[in-house]
């Protein structure tokens, strides 16, 4: 374990707060499997938002395919409202490398053309090898890169976070 | 398991190429299933294609002709993104006397990844996978009496998708079972999924006995067979097996083991009827059964796309 101590609960308020300020009257919430899709449940459900919340997964779009494989199932997309001309609000627990944001942009415009597509993490643990950033990110830290950072979620539902060496 | 034991696994235990069911543990069939059930759901969206795929070369070598299964891994390794070029083996070069190994060196040579290989000869695609480069990959479209692994997960992804469950099932297969790599796959799969009842149902001649060492109850008698089931597997008659003294004549074949209404009704009310196709209607099954409320032999169609895509994924992913 880490000596770093990140308070997932008083983060996630910051975040509700952030993602307020980003929403617009049509946004929908697509959280990403599995840490996002937790955050976007309960956002939807605390900030009063009509309809469900998106799941999207990276998996059918991953670029290390070839080297770590098909990842099972269970995990597959769920997008119950049009993609066409929506401003879309992807919602994720850790923004690393930025390649996870790169496949799921992929497998979202695989159902239709969104009017925009912005996102909002709980943390920004830097690392980026693509491109990409967040519209809103709750924290900035600097992990080194064999440290593993995941969102966790107890039967209360209350967040935390989990520090462990990468296995891969 | 190594290489000699289970060449379709590499040293962790991940399926590199998919020959037989005999042998695969029963969580990977499942894992297999789970990703199927995956891909299904890309038929709904607006771009039905995957990248997974993209930049590989799957080369569909059909030695024996088959139209459907041939057509159904093509549409399953293009829905990956992958290049499909299909081969009409039977016509050309095995017709020019090339052997089976010099086809696969030339076609490892055009930068083959992967083989779906349909052979008349048992163990072709065996050969093929001990002989090609190690990034090949080999799917066994169908091989002799052998085996025909693709057709038994898609009938696994079909009952688990209609019955949730195998652990309480009674299943019949009924027809050819001896000359049937369709039936021996089944069997193989429903036994390692823990299915308790597997019967196998035909006259003497296309059900002997000996099967009873697969793990399956012999019946002779078609009401015996399907009284209480769950799932009623209908196999093709092939119709080179009618001549000869295999079978008096299919007239005959129908009256004791074709499938219908009346017969249907000895099984469970909510048994469901499966079919591998072609059906042959009035040979071995009714029109009315073919096309009536328990029959889900197009389910097993659309299906089977399914499974294939998550065959191909899993053995492009792993190395061996």
């Amino acid at each position: 374990m880490s000596s770093l101590h990140l308070d997932a609960e008083a983060l996630y308020s910051d975040l509700l707060t952030g993602v307020r300020g980003l929403l617009r009257p049509s946004t929908a919430l697509v959280g990403i499997w599995s840490g996002g899709a937790w955050l976007a449940e309960r956002l939807q459900r605390e900030l009063l938002l009509d309809g469900e919340h998106g799941v999207i997964s990276s998996a059918l779009h991953r670029d290390d395919f070839s080297s770590r494989g098909m990842t099972a199932g269970a995990d597959h997309t769920r997008l119950p409202f049009e993609i066409e001309g929506r401003h879309i609000l992807l919602v994720d627990d850790v923004l690393f490398t930025g390649r996870t944001i790169r496949a799921v942009v992929n497998e979202l415009f695989d159902f239709g053309r969104p009017a925009s597509v912005t996102l909002a993490v709980l943390v920004d643990r830097g690392g980026r090898e693509l491109p990409i950033d967040a519209a809103y990110s709750a924290a900035r830290i600097t992990l080194p890169a064999h440290q593993r950072l995941s969102l966790v979620r107890d039967d209360a539902g209350r967040f935390s976070f989990d520090i462990r060496e990468r296995t891969v | 398991m190594n290489f000699r034991h289970n060449p379709q696994l590499n040293k962790h235990g991940e399926l590199i190429h998919l020959l037989s069911i005999e042998g695969l543990p029963r969580a990977l069939i499942h894992q297999i299933l789970d990703t199927a059930g995956t891909f299904l759901s890309v038929n709904d969206r607006e771009v039905k294609k995957v990248p997974l795929l993209r930049g590989k070369s799957v080369f569909n070598l059909f030695f024996e002709n088959s139209t459907r299964t041939r057509t159904t891994f093509e549409i399953a390794a293009k829905r990956l993104s992958a290049d499909v070029i299909n081969l009409d083996i039977a016509r050309s070069s095995a017709a020019k006397g090339e052997s089976l190994l010099d086809t696969i060196a030339n076609l490892s040579a055009m930068h083959a990844d992967m083989f779906v290989v349909r052979h008349s000869e048992s163990g072709a695609p065996y050969l093929i996978a001990q002989h090609c480069a190690p990034h090949v990959h080999v799917v066994n479209a169908g091989d002799g009496r052998h085996a025909h692994p693709t057709q038994g997960l898609l009938d696994m992804y079909t009952i688990r998708h209609f019955k949730k469950d195998f652990t309480n099932l009674t299943v019949a297969i009924v027809g050819d079972i001896v000359h049937s790599r369709v039936a021996r796959s089944d069997i193989h799969a429903l036994t390692t999924l823990g299915v308790p009842e597997v019967r196998a149902v035909g006259p003497k001649t296309l059900v002997p006995g000996d099967l009873r060492e697969m793990g399956v109850r012999v019946c002779h008698d078609m009401a015996e067979g399907i009284r209480g089931a769950d799932v009623i597997i209908m196999l093709r008659l092939q119709n080179e097996r009618m001549s000869g003294a295999m079978l008096p004549s299919a007239g005959e074949f129908f009256k004791n083991y074709g499938l219908t209404q009346e017969k249907l009704a000895l099984a469970k009310p909510d048994c469901i009827v499966m079919h591998p196709g072609p059906i042959n209607r009035g040979v071995e099954i009714d029109s009315s059964v073919a096309d009536g409320a328990q029959s889900v032999i197009l389910p097993q169609v659309t299906f089977g796309i399914a499974v294939r895509m998550a065959v191909m994924s899993t053995i492009a992913g792993n190395s061996a």
